[in-house]
């Protein structure tokens, strides 16, 4: 039974939830961001509906990661709304944002471990920096989120010591340290050999069940996705081009969605990188 | 192929002194950075003395990882400055002076720059490297998502190790000279003991010439490790990102402690005689 | 690294650091050389001060016994007026020489004492009243070449 460690050392013992009664937990309306004069995200509206994990898909560069930011409220939108919990996130107060972030876990691409610290303590960081709880107890509560990732022989390594399927479930554990409402995960499946990918896949899908929290997965990683998610959105071009979910994913007829399902090196997203024509290029000398 | 006009020249003239200008700007709105880098440090100071293991970690990776080349350092340049300073005092029968001559230059200049050059090399260069390295791998944004400020924890003790460190390295650095100048001039030239220590004892004073020492070191103590969290904070998350802003760190570095190191010198001359 | 280790090695850090410190400021300065509180005053004038600063040495016999704490003109007589704070337990007498001399070539200024066979000590606040001048230089090439060319006309 998942133990609330967020409050007083007191409240942390009874085994209660700490449930958010407000309406979906993510979203975002005719959301636009620029980086520069680049316009990365060009008026993106999607929901993330509470307890259900919802897949972000394109390719790089599409700005998948830049709508996490934002979610997180590293960034703040040109215009729109990002709403977590009701709350408008871009409005808060930095004591606000950082309350709602203690909320919210988040696995980096590649894991982002501390690399100075051990496993343990990496798990152990958020709970040390957010709670009064004593040594005794953060060392069970670390056991626990070992344990459900199912590297509990594995505390005392160095993340330099780890595999990469290891270091990520390590991330994992540490992300969902002090039981949050909302995981995101930044291309959870990246670089992962087969068998990490499964357990990966499968961890994101028994936690979310386990814990009843929210999770936004992006990733460009169809095959584990349609496995494990609830409803796709596939972002290409600063704009959401489909959305579904794997049942409808796998029967569309849409041509983007087709092309990024059966990876298809030629579709809506072209092959052949903008230039001038060929022939002009090879017979350049000539025709001059 | 077109001659090339005296237009393009001029183009080119002006191209230069754009970019010169630009360098110019550009390095004065970078100062201005620095000092808001500076308050935004010293705000969240208070989060790394409460966790003061943090801090002394750091002051174990800046300092005492930085004493042996501070202290065979010092050394080699105490008795250099022996050898050298002894070779044209005996001209003037005035080699008794050699005690006061070692420990002025290594009190008041060499120990304090010669220390921060050594010090803004080895270990401004290191937690500019550990400081991008974390940035580039994310570390750094994990943290501020998990709403821990990375300033308060990764900068912050980084910044106070190296000021703390760096009066100590520079007085260890001049203390060891002393010792190798002794060394070198009684032992091996034959100066009179009583007179290598008389005379510096007599010609040295505290006030101002061991605390100009220390104030010199604290200043340029704040400057590197400033410049070296600075540079490490900002640096491109790529691999030559965190390279190129180590070789800044320490030219940026090292410019900057002989730069205040000549207005501090200037605030501090007080003139020949009293 | 853990963390008691850490904290051994930064306190030996710090320590030895705190000691350069105090080395430099005790044994290389003059932070103990000179107790300034206890000392008795003599006062001495010259025609000439020639060098002389402010905290230089009273030496007798070689050895410092107290430093130069004043040094001013006397508006009538046009002498410079030096008052030195000495050691406690030294006593000069009455006829007592204070000469200004220099440490070799290059040395520094200080004054010499040479104590008298007089019975009498001086107390503090005492004056002494025989005093030698710092040797001019400019003056002794001068007196120099008086006397050559003197003896250059004496022979002719």
């Amino acid at each position: 039974m998942p133990v609330a460690t967020t409050g007083a050392s007191h409240a942390a013992l009874t085994p209660t939830r700490r449930l958010d009664p407000a309406a979906a937990a993510i979203e975002l309306v005719d959301v636009r961001f620029a980086y520069d004069t680049r316009e990365i995200l060009k008026g993106i509206t999607m929901s993330v509906p509470r307890g259900k994990i919802v897949a972000i898909m394109g390719a790089s560069g599409s700005g998948k990661t830049t709508i996490l930011r934002l979610i997180g409220g590293q960034l703040k939108p040109a215009s729109g709304q990002v709403r977590v919990s009701g709350q408008s996130v871009p409005d808060l107060e930095p004591d606000a944002l950082y309350a709602l972030r203690r909320r919210c876990g988040m696995l980096f691409q590649f894991g982002a471990l501390f690399t100075d610290m051990s496993v343990f303590e990496n798990i152990a960081f958020p709970m040390r920096e957010h709670t009064e709880l004593p040594e005794e107890i953060i060392r069970d509560l670390v056991m626990m989120k070992l344990h459900a990732v199912g590297l509990r022989g594995a505390a005392q390594l160095m993340p330099s010591e780890l595999s990469g399927g290891m270091g990520r479930r390590v991330a994992l554990a540490r992300a969902i340290a002090l039981d949050p409402m909302l995981v995101m995960y930044d291309e959870p499946f990246a670089g992962l050999d087969p068998i990490s990918l499964g357990v990966v896949g499968q961890l994101i899908r028994r936690l979310n069940d386990a814990l009843g929290i929210t999770s936004v997965v992006v990733t460009h990683d169809v095959y584990e996705s349609l496995k494990i998610v609830d409803y796709l959105y596939f972002v290409s071009e600063g704009k959401v081009v489909a959305s579904g979910t794997p049942e409808e994913v796998r029967a569309s007829t849409d041509l983007y969605v087709r092309q990024f399902v059966d990876g298809a090196p030629d579709g809506p997203v072209p092959f052949h990188y903008p230039a001038p024509p060929y022939r002009e290029t090879l017979f350049a000398d000539v025709d001059a | 192929m077109s001659t090339p006009k005296s237009g393009e020249a001029l183009d080119e003239l002006s191209q230069g002194l754009r970019r010169l200008g630009g360098a110019v700007t550009g390095g004065i709105a970078w100062i201005g950075y620095a000092a808001r880098f500076l308050t935004a440090v010293i705000w969240h100071s208070p989060a790394a003395f409460r966790r003061l293991h943090l801090t002394l970690r750091e002051i174990y990776f800046s300092g005492v990882l930085s004493l042996v080349i501070i202290l065979t350092s010092g050394l080699f340049v105490g008795m250099v400055l022996s050898l050298q300073g002894y070779e044209v005092l005996v001209r003037y029968g005035a080699d008794e002076q050699l005690g006061i001559l070692v420990a002025l230059s290594l009190v008041k200049e060499l120990g304090p720059v010669l220390a921060g050059l050594l010090f803004a090399s080895r270990a401004g260069s290191a937690i500019t490297a550990e400081i991008g390295l974390m940035k580039a791998t994310e570390q750094l944004s994990a943290m501020e998502m998990m709403a821990v400020d990375p300033i308060a924890r990764v900068v912050a003790p980084r910044f106070w190790a190296g000021v703390i460190s760096m009066p100590l390295l520079a007085a260890l650095f001049s203390a060891l000279g002393i010792f190798g100048a002794y060394l070198i001039g009684v032992r091996v030239l034959g100066v009179d003991a009583g007179a290598f220590w008389g005379q510096m004892q007599a010609g040295v004073k505290v006030w101002p010439d061991v605390t100009n020492g220390i104030i010199k070191s604290l200043v340029f103590g704040t400057a590197v490790s400033l410049i070296a969290v600075l540079d490490g904070y900002d640096a491109k998350p790529t691999a030559e990102g965190v390279s190129s802003a180590t070789t800044r760190t320490v030219v940026v570095s090292s410019l900057a402690i002989l730069a205040l190191d000549f207005v501090l010198t200037v605030f501090m001359f007080r003139g020949v005689g009293s | 690294m853990n963390r008691s280790t850490i904290d051994l090695w930064v306190g030996i850090f710090v320590a030895i650091g705190f000691g350069a410190i105090l080395f430099l400021a005790l044994k290389v300065g003059n932070l103990l050389t000179l107790d300034r509180t206890s000392g008795y005053h003599l006062q001495a004038n010259f025609d000439n001060i020639g060098g002389l600063k402010l905290r230089a040495p009273v030496k007798a016999a070689g050895v410092v016994v107290g430093r130069v704490e004043s040094i001013r003109l006397d508006p009538k007589s046009y002498e410079g007026i030096v008052i030195m704070r000495i050691d406690r337990d030294v006593l000069f007498t009455k006829d007592t020489i204070a000469s200004i001399n220099t440490s070799g070539l290059l040395g520094e200024v200080y004054i010499g004492l040479d104590a008298g066979g007089d019975t009498v000590m001086l107390g503090d606040g005492g004056r002494i009243g025989k005093t030698q001048s710092a040797v001019v230089i400019e003056k002794l090439i001068g007196q120099f070449l008086f006397d050559k060319a003197s003896d250059a006309g004496a022979k002719k």
